[in-house]
């Protein structure tokens, strides 16, 4: 990484649902649902960058943005210099190889219909329909004995596994075709937490071995913080950190970001027990109708009368900690 | 990694598929079973029956013609084991040729629901938008158009045939597969496993075809078993109204037409026999659909 050039470089992304107000006409305008709103960052080719944000803050709505399954409002996706956005259907099906996605919910992202090798084939016939069928088999076994499972079990069905069996199945079916990004729509937030490890740590050895970046989103600040390179922190559609992963849980720079960190229950009864959990006052505003200026300013403990007005930049901080807000 | 190698020798294991699972939960069932085991007795009826009798379905006997009421009882001398109707020909005979006509109804009505239903729904379902609009308002307004009305007009215009009977039927029987299939298009397309499909690339026919029609067909298996009753009632109520099948071919429902107009000679068994053909089938036929339901049912998993 000597001259960093980004692999994804994300600028000004928008993504606006449309939502019908209750008992509209159909000639009334929808309500904005604006579920990502301006989104700026890079991703270096072998990095790894954690997500991470409450329910509902549009971690998994960027991701599908940017593999362009939901559609966009605005804004550049530029993967290698082409920009997703603008590209066609075919243009960007010849991209999708290079970029996979690993699900949540691992047993519902396996077609129960299909055997586990058909599952993981699909990618490879899909991309290189001319390879024969002696290599798919054998590309297919390789894959699945790199992560872990065992390769006589191609004719079993998704629902003969178990949870942490079918996410390794999702992760050689993303492998197969050798992508350089890897997406991780909270890949381990439905396992158990010694699966949790196991999986996280063979997504970091193929990480490791075959120069992968990956996007990780998560709402389990420890895993994030165990994974990733840096974090970036999403608030109701709006990136308010961006940080190294280290300096962002030894020196959390935005309120929000702080309020997050102190959440995290530290594995130990005495020491959380003195632990002083910031506690945010109020809800989760609507994104339908998001506050002027700082989006968190309405929770925020130290607010000003600025922050109403104008929306804070993310400015630098130095230790590669990036900050939206007006006060720190 | 000592067991790689093994694994490279090992045999590959077999899994099972939910189908596997079903078809085991669905020999469970007994009365399942039992209806499977008519409907194949029906079928093999229809089928080899002809080769019983001496009799075909047209030929009149013309020593017992006279006497149809004291003689043409069902007797094994005269090798008229169903006995006669009304004109002398062999009930045996035209029972074989109606439950072949029956079935074939019941069965192409349902193939075609199948086919273009489960196709036609998925599509709209699947791409959704103003296509889904535009294609399920198509479906309504057939749906509105009364189809008994069309049917008769088609039989009495182009002339009475098995063939329009056909055209018929496959105008209609798809409209309500549609519907199922989309509604079940709408709740699997969801699912991350489609999701899955389209961020790998996957062509959108390709994943209509192999993600989630194979995910319908549970329930439009059921669907169509319980379809073919209707059918056959359908023809059965067309050929009652003299609209269907033409002399001398025959169907269950012009055989059942036929022996109630002489049910008050007394000659029961010309109602009798075809009566209970049609309605062991239909009860099989409702029983097959209710085992193969309570089988490919995803709450039992």
């Amino acid at each position: 990484m000597n001259a960093p050039s980004p692999l994804l470089s994300v600028r000004d992304l928008k993504v606006w649902f449309d939502i019908k107000p209750k008992g509209a006409m159909p000639w009334t305008a929808p309500d904005k649902l604006k579920a990502v709103d301006g989104v700026d960052f890079d991703l270096m080719p072998g990095e790894t960058l954690g997500i991470v944000g409450e329910s509902g803050c549009g971690k998994s709505t960027l991701a599908r943005a940017i593999m362009r399954m939901v559609p966009s409002e605005g804004g550049t996706v530029l993967w290698l210099g082409d920009d997703l956005l603008s590209l066609t259907k075919n243009g960007m099906r010849a991209h999708r190889k290079e970029m996979q996605m690993i699900f949540q919910d691992p047993l519902a992202s396996l077609n129960p219909r299909m055997t586990i090798g058909q599952i993981v084939a699909e990618p490879l016939k899909t991309h290189f329909p001319n390879t024969p069928a002696s290599e798919v088999k054998d590309r297919v076994r390789e894959v699945l004995d790199r992560v872990g499972i065992l390769p006589n079990m191609i004719n079993r069905y998704p629902h003969e596994f178990s949870g942490g069996q079918c996410q390794r199945i999702g992760i050689a079916r993303a492998l197969i075709v050798k992508p350089q990004l890897i997406i991780c729509d909270e890949p381990v937030s439905a396992l158990d937490v010694s699966i949790q490890a196991q999986v996280i740590n063979l997504l970091m050895d193929i990480q490791e071995e075959m120069g992968l970046s990956l996007i990780f989103i998560a709402h389990d600040l420890s895993v994030v913080k165990h994974i990733s390179t840096r974090v970036m922190v999403l608030y109701l559609g709006n990136v308010v950190e961006i940080s190294e992963s280290d300096q962002l849980y030894r020196a959390p720079g935005h309120p929000y970001t702080q309020a997050l960190i102190s959440a995290v229950p530290i594995p130990d009864p005495k020491a959380h027990a003195e632990n002083e959990v910031m506690l945010l006052d109020a809800d989760l505003p609507s994104p339908l109708d998001p506050p002027s200026g700082c989006v968190f300013r309405t929770r925020c403990p130290l607010a000003e009368p600025v922050c109403a007005e104008i929306k804070p930049p993310l400015t630098d901080r130095g230790k590669g900690q990036q900050v939206a807000c007006h006060v720190i | 990694m000592t067991h790689v190698t093994n694994v490279e020798t090992a045999e590959v294991v077999k899994g099972r598929s939910l189908w596997q699972d079903a078809r085991v939960r669905f020999f469970r069932n007994k009365a399942a079973v039992a209806s499977m085991i008519i409907l194949i007795l029906v079928s093999l009826f229809a089928l080899f029956g002809g080769m019983l009798t001496p009799w075909s379905n047209e030929e009149i006997d013309w020593n017992l013609m006279g006497d149809v009421r004291t003689l043409g009882g069902p007797s094994f001398e005269t090798k008229h084991y169903f006995g006669l109707d009304p004109l002398g020909r062999d009930l045996f005979a035209r029972v074989v040729q109606g439950t072949q006509i029956s079935l074939m109804i019941g069965i192409v009505g349902a193939l075609i629901s199948v086919v273009v239903g489960t196709l036609y729904g998925a599509t709209a379902g699947f791409i959704g938008g103003r296509l889904d609009n535009i294609m399920m308002r198509i479906v309504d307004i057939l749906m509105a158009i009364p189809y008994m009305f069309v049917l008769i007009l088609l039989l009495v215009v182009f002339g009475r045939s098995i063939f329009m009977l056909f055209v018929g039927i496959g105008l209609i029987s798809w409209l309500d597969m549609a519907r199922i299939a989309r509604g079940q298009t709408l709740s699997i397309k969801n699912k991350e496993f489609v999701e899955a499909a389209i961020a790998t690339g996957v062509s959108t026919p390709k994943i209509i075809i192999r993600h989630i029609v194979p995910n319908l067909l549970g329930v439009v298996i059921v669907y169509a078993t319980l379809l073919v009753p209707s059918m056959i009632m359908f023809e059965s109520f067309i050929s009652f109204l003299g609209l269907g099948v033409q002399e001398p071919l025959t169907s269950w429902g012009a055989l059942i037409n036929e022996g109630a107009g002489q049910m008050r000679y007394g000659t029961l068994w010309m109602l009798g026999f075809p009566l209970f053909f049609f309605l062991i089938s239909l009860f099989a036929f409702f029983f097959f659909g209710d085992g193969l339901r309570d089988a490919l049912d995803p709450k039992d998993r």
